[in-house]
């Protein structure tokens, strides 16, 4: 391995942390993104393939996107912004989950909420009977 | 075993300055710490779009819905645009690390290339989905899917106008370190725009016809 000169981004992570999307090694690091690619790929055309299949019992194709989108998003993170849980990422990947738990808070209540009151609120022609 | 060892973590080699001793971060990985707290707060503002969409998705007010306005070939050409253009972002991130100036102009441009094109091919099947009577206003489901797509949009448009800023900076100020942290943050804003995007086929134009 060179020695690190300053400024560039080999010399990150010597100090605290490490910058996402900064290459651990560089080493192999075009291959890093073509085996990215190649999962991207492979995981953009099973969705595709697998939102109008009759292969799949039909009320678990949702099931079957949203496992096959979560990997993507998986491979993009490791493949492309170079996220590990390794030591020197440890910023990175707590900041990561956070923002994956309050996005799950956000989408799962919201949808949550809005189904309850679909359920539970009546018509306003029924309430403007009621009030009558 | 002494003090110093035990805060040293596991694995380290023994001569290896442990965190506590080692001072404040490099400018770099706070810059790009920083840069990713800003990708995950924006990716929160998208969750509270796909949120809105995904509870509006059905209601159509009569009008047209996703599985006839939608093309899936033509979705697919969109997504092969951004996920070649976020892998040609990483080749000239990687320009950018050996500080080859030609590299990283050949691979700024084929990526600037391939946004352009994804922002084309989004123009062209709005103003068809509009010339359809298939408007913003015509339903809360295309108001939905408007914001969100177009929200979508307006990001890459505007990484699009980033990346002509920072080739002019690369050529008339060279790889000041400045210059490389904020190369470094366009290419993560990229990938991040790309991670958006999964969710985008997946629930708006994959979701419509499943």
């Amino acid at each position: 391995m060179n020695d690190p000169v300053p400024g560039t981004p080999s010399s990150q992570g010597v100090a605290q942390g490490r910058a996402p999307g900064v290459n651990r090694s560089h080493r192999g690091s075009v291959l890093t993104y073509l085996t990215g690619l190649g999962f991207a790929i492979v995981l953009t055309l099973a969705s595709f393939w697998a939102a109008d299949t009759s292969l799949v019992w039909r009320p678990g194709i949702p099931v079957l996107l949203a496992a096959l989108a979560i990997g993507q998003m998986g491979v993009h993170v490791v493949f492309f912004f170079h996220i590990s849980s390794g030591p020197d990422d440890t910023n990175n990947f707590l900041a990561l989950a956070f923002g994956i738990f309050v996005v799950g808070l956000v989408v799962f209540g919201s949808m949550l909420i809005m189904a309850n009151l679909d359920v539970h609120t009546m018509p306003l022609d029924k309430l403007m009977q009621m009030q009558r | 075993m002494s003090v110093t060892d035990a805060f040293t973590r596991p694995g380290a080699a023994k001569d290896e300055v442990p965190y506590s001793e080692r001072g404040p971060a490099s400018i770099e990985s706070v810059a790009g710490f920083g840069f990713w707290l800003f990708l995950l707060s924006d990716v929160v503002m998208f969750s509270a779009l796909f949120a809105a969409y995904a509870v509006l998705a059905n209601h159509t007010a009569g009008g047209p819905d996703g599985a006839r306005l939608f093309d899936k070939g033509y979705v697919l050409l969109e997504t092969a645009c951004l996920l070649f253009s976020s892998f040609t972002c990483g080749l000239c991130a990687l320009a950018i690390e050996k500080r080859s100036a030609a590299a990283t102009y050949l691979w700024a441009a084929v990526t600037f290339a391939l946004g352009a094109a994804f922002i084309g091919l989004e123009i062209s099947e709005f103003v068809r989905m509009i010339g359809e009577g298939a408007s913003p206003t015509r339903s809360a489901f295309l108001s939905a899917f408007f914001t969100l797509v177009g929200t979508h949009g307006l990001h890459v448009s505007l990484g699009l106008v980033w990346l002509v800023a920072m080739m002019a900076q690369v050529a008339t100020l060279g790889f000041l370190p400045i210059v490389v942290r904020r190369l470094l943050c366009f290419t993560l804003f990229w990938h991040a725009l790309d991670i958006v995007w999964i969710g985008v086929f997946t629930i708006v134009y994959l979701g419509a016809h499943a």
